[in-house]
């Protein structure tokens, strides 16, 4: 098979995070009425940026993604747009079960959105990128023309808060890592160990996937413009309007400082190492970025060695959103048979230094799980070696038959429910006194992730994960950031925070309040370069 | 020992009243699809051996799929099924029923094409019980009452329990102890109740054993038959495998938005499907087969806590239903409808497959276990596709996962002051 990748055709924001550009600002867009013609000229004229490399890097950058309203206004026919995702075509408002499992209950409904509803759902996102001081002319520069076609709703600014998000932490460490060389197998098969390393199907359209599948996207017959598209590498004579495009979700996230550091102050006594422990806690990273576990680098761990959540809690916020797990919890020490000769190396994580940051990659004989092969044993002794003897492990722990396993197998397999993080922080940035002092401001973190397939990634990480009262087992808990706080149906509270301790039982943070909230959000495509040009002119 | 029995009655429902029917069910909701413990129909909260319960009715628009095969959609009626799980035997819970809910019940079932006003209730759901192919008990002989008992135990501990960092094991010790202690205490007091075990019935007993040898033994007998048309079998399924076809469109987005609705209000929900077994003798065979295998498992290799790597059923049963053209699925599952098909799919997909490729249109397979389930939207689409809306759902321990369950009794179990390893000691303060 043709294994290459058109960066030329991809948005950049599959690629970079535009980390150099220090100024961001996201635009929300809506067509007028009858005027659909002039949006989609002026749509059809603008300079987005690709995912090539560009030396020197680029002094500002533009992106635009479409929700399928937007598509809808624009005048793309509903034969196209059921192709997309059905969470795509509902949108993250107006199903109350969405609400639900995402947390946008209380305070965080919908109905109180600033943005994200009814005539504030935005069409198409513009993302901007700059120099510092270069956003003003950029902004005027890409935006010329646009009232003929659309109305601008207030716009959503970022704030450079050097790589840290509201409550003072170091953001964006762990990131997936995209096999933009695709030397990850095509093929569906247990993988035993954990690794950074994605499928580029997982956030591109058009790829395989995990499963080693393509995602559903809309396939279309490569006639007139349509053939200008490119064609889908698993059906070679329909051309894919999904390849080299991603959904982008966007959740504008208010985060509470104030709230968040009184809080913990009161819980601390007014201890000050003590109230940055909880809060160390509660992510699972110093506010450095250290992981509490013992890591190679800032990424290069996981929690085989730690179970219990003595060293970083189960609950962890960083826990949760990456819990770092293979398919099939882990039997015998060596997960394979040339992993004996690393003796004690830890399970199959090695950190590489990588250009990009610390990285976990993995070994290459870990990576998956190999059958057994007796190899020169017989099978009898094999099978009678204990732990020698793979497949015998292998089936106890497939059936469900290894006790000690399962115990460790109530959290579903990382690599299927990863997201590729592009948020930026906005607001007025507080300070810890200024946060103790009670000094209210409106910031937060425009979250935006790029997955190929909302339900089972963005909305499983955020309902199975974060919003998830028993995730890993836990008693009543949902994540201490991000948690919606909902009772259960039986009235018993959910808001409290624990710390297992080795000697005693877990230590409790109880009464959290909810320290974010969401603002506005939606579901975004975000298409490859040709398939934008497709949907503003040709249908 | 109280083992757990299914209950399962299927009336047809009378042409023409299935909206009434509809509108009666939905009256006994508080939440949409989730009953009112003591809703006046059926007032399930009065039961203390009911586990769960559902009303759903089987209306399968699905039907028309067979037309994958050039064969005509078959004319079948639409049922009511009332089933749930309960400690002890079924009769004993049904007879209780009648004499406790007997009006509803009437009311209920007056909407079926036999159900007049003369007819005797307790007869007619006697005689609309239908066997379940294969029912899976999370634990068996965990009942009701134990879970609830062991709750308020578990809520009592964690209130009680000091939760600084002691010093030394020998302290862990002693503060076990001393809440065994104290839950000895709110004993006396009637505070906490342990209800003492019930001797296991010894017509279970007998029936338990008798079945761990049958299976194997009609295994063994049919071993040398089945080894010697293996080739023949092995050529059957596999070109059934190759022509079969996949039938797995995009469900309606409506019809999701309907099953929606009834999801995700307590930490657990309810899973009910429903439709055709593919034509053919050898399907038919093999299905049977299957489903007779995977009860025995269910009885004898996974009744205490998992279903091979899947620790988040309470309760699932396979039912057929017209002379096996039909098979109805029906669980409870802890979290949400996404994750549990994430288990489904990587977990334990060669079981689905086990089973359910026998069923029409699902995902093809390869050797009876593998890819089907692992192609993960078709399959995604399929079992959403197949899923029936249930009208009403009871579940006697709101806000209670088996995960909570589970802890619950191992804190009960390690109520004791006898000498222990230090690792035990330390692991048992951690479940508080």
């Amino acid at each position: 098979m043709n294994k290459s990748v058109e960066l030329e055709d991809i948005q950049g924001l599959v690629r970079f995070a535009y980390g150099h550009l220090k100024q961001a600002c996201f635009l929300l867009l809506r067509v007028k009425e009858q005027k659909q013609d002039a949006a989609r000229a002026w749509l059809a004229q603008l300079p987005v940026t690709s995912a090539v490399d560009a030396s020197p890097a680029p002094a500002r950058a533009l992106q635009v993604a479409l929700t399928c309203e937007g598509l809808r206004a624009l005048g793309v026919g509903d034969d196209i747009l059921q192709g997309f995702s059905v969470e795509f075509v509902a949108g993250m408002v107006g199903d109350e079960n969405r609400s639900r499992r995402l947390g946008d209950v209380g305070d965080s409904a919908p109905a109180r959105w600033q943005w994200g509803t009814a005539q504030k759902l935005p069409h198409v996102l513009l993302m901007l990128y700059a120099q510092p001081d270069g956003m003003e002319a950029w902004k005027r520069q890409v935006l010329k023309g646009a009232a003929a076609g659309f109305q601008i709703l207030p716009e959503l600014d970022t704030t450079d808060m050097d790589g840290r998000e509201p409550f003072g932490f170091v953001d964006g460490i762990s990131q997936p890592k995209p096999d933009w060389q695709r030397q990850r197998e095509v093929r569906d098969q247990e993988r035993g160990d954990y690794t950074n390393l994605s499928c580029l199907g997982e956030f591109l359209l058009g790829y395989p996937n995990e499963y080693g599948l393509y995602t559903d996207r809309p396939l279309l017959d490569p006639q007139g413009a349509a053939a200008e598209l490119p064609r889908a590498e698993d059906v070679s004579d329909k051309a894919d309007l999904g390849r080299n495009g991603s959904y982008l979700v966007f959740r504008q996230l208010h985060q509470n400082v104030a709230g968040f550091w009184q809080y913990l102050d009161r819980q601390a006594g007014g201890d000050a190492t003590l109230r940055t422990r909880y809060a160390e806690t509660m992510v699972g990273r110093s506010l450095d970025g250290k992981p509490l576990v013992e890591s190679d680098g800032l990424n290069g761990f996981d929690y085989r060695r730690d179970p219990q959540g003595l060293r970083c809690p189960v609950g962890a916020h960083i826990r949760r959103a990456n819990p770092r797990n293979g398919d099939i919890p882990p039997g015998c020490p060596f997960p394979s048979g040339e992993s004996e000769a690393r003796g004690a190396e830890p399970v199959g994580v090695r950190a590489e230094a990588l250009p990009d940051g610390d990285s976990v990659t993995p070994t290459p004989n870990a990576s998956t799980l190999t059958l057994p092969s007796p190899r020169g044993r017989g099978l009898v002794a094999s099978l009678l070696t204990p732990c020698r003897c793979r497949l015998l492990d292998w089936l106890c722990r497939t059936l469900g038959f290894d006790a000690k396993a399962r115990e460790q197998d109530l959290i579903a397999s990382t690599r299927f429910h990863r997201l590729l993080r592009r948020g930026r922080e906005y607001g007025q940035a507080v300070t810890l006194d200024q946060a103790l002092a009670g000094i209210q401001s409106e910031t937060g973190l425009h979250f935006l992730c790029l997955n190929a397939n909302i339900a089972r990634q963005f909305e499983f990480v955020q309902s199975a994960w974060l919003i998830g009262t028993r995730f890993g087992g836990l008693d009543r808990e949902s994540d201490p950031l991000l948690g919606d706080r909902t009772p259960d149906l039986n009235g018993a509270a959910t808001d409290h925070y624990s710390m297992p301790q080795s000697h005693g039982a877990s230590q409790r943070l109880e009464g959290l309040p909810r320290f974010v909230s969401v603002k506005g959000g939606a579901y975004f495509f975000l298409p490859g370069l040709r398939a934008l040009r497709y949907l503003v002119t040709a249908t | 020992m109280t083992p757990q029995y299914p209950f399962m009655v299927v009336g047809t429902v009378e042409a023409g009243r299935e909206d009434a029917l509809r509108q009666l069910l939905d009256s006994m909701n508080g939440l949409p699809g989730m009953a009112r413990p003591d809703n006046e129909l059926v007032p399930f909260g009065r039961f203390d051996s009911l586990h769960y319960a559902r009303f759903v009715i089987l209306a399968d628009p699905t039907l028309g799929d067979i037309e994958v095969y050039g064969l005509p959609k078959p004319e079948l009626p639409t049922y009511l099924a009332f089933f749930g799980d309960v400690d002890g035997p079924a009769e004993s819970f049904l007879a209780e029923l009648v004499r406790e809910a007997e009006a509803g019940l009437r009311q209920i079932f007056s909407h079926c094409d036999d159900f007049g006003d003369g007819t005797e209730l307790a007869t007619w759901l006697r005689d609309h019980q239908r066997p379940v192919g294969a029912n899976y008990v999370n634990t068996v002989g965990r009942t009701v009452r134990q879970i609830r008992e062991e709750e308020a135990l578990h809520r009592t501990l964690a209130a009680r329990v000091p939760r600084e960092a002691l010093d030394s094991a020998a302290d862990a010790r002693k503060l076990r102890c001393q809440l065994v202690e104290f839950s000895r205490a709110e004993v006396r007091a009637g505070r906490l109740h342990f209800t003492r075990e019930e001797p296991t019935p010894w017509e279970w007993l007998i029936r338990h054993y008798l079945n761990l040898v049958a299976i194997p033994l009609i295994g063994l007998l049919a071993a040398p038959f089945l080894l010697l048309f293996s080739p023949v079998l092995i050529c059957w399924l596999r070109r059934l495998e190759k022509t079969d076809p996949e039938f797995c469109p995009r469900p309606d987005v409506e019809f999701l938005l309907t099953l929606k609705r009834l999801e995700d209000y307590d930490v657990t929900n309810q899973y009910t499907a429903f439709g055709l077994v593919k034509p053919g003798l050898f399907r038919r065979c093999l299905l049977t087969a299957v489903v007779a295998l995977v009860d025995w498992g269910a009885c004898q290799l996974f009744a205490h806590g998992h279903l091979a790597r899947v620790q988040t059923i309470h309760f699932a049963r396979w039912v057929f239903l017209d002379d096996k053209q039909r098979v109805l699925f029906a669980s409870n599952y802890d979290g949400g409808h996404e994750a549990y098909m994430d288990d489904f799919i990587n977990k334990v997909a060669w079981g689905l497959n086990l089973v359910f490729s026998n069923g029409v249109g699902w995902p093809r397979t390869d050797w009876l276990l593998k890819r089907g389930a692992r192609l993960e939207q078709r399959f995604k689409y399929y079992q959403r596709r197949h899923q029936l809306p249930t009208q009403v759902w009871y579940k006697a321990y709101p806000g209670l996962t088996l995960s909570d369950i589970r802890r619950n009794g191992k804190i009960r179990e390690g109520l004791s002051c006898a000498p222990m390893p230090e690792s035990e000691a330390l692991g048992w303060l951690r479940l508080l």
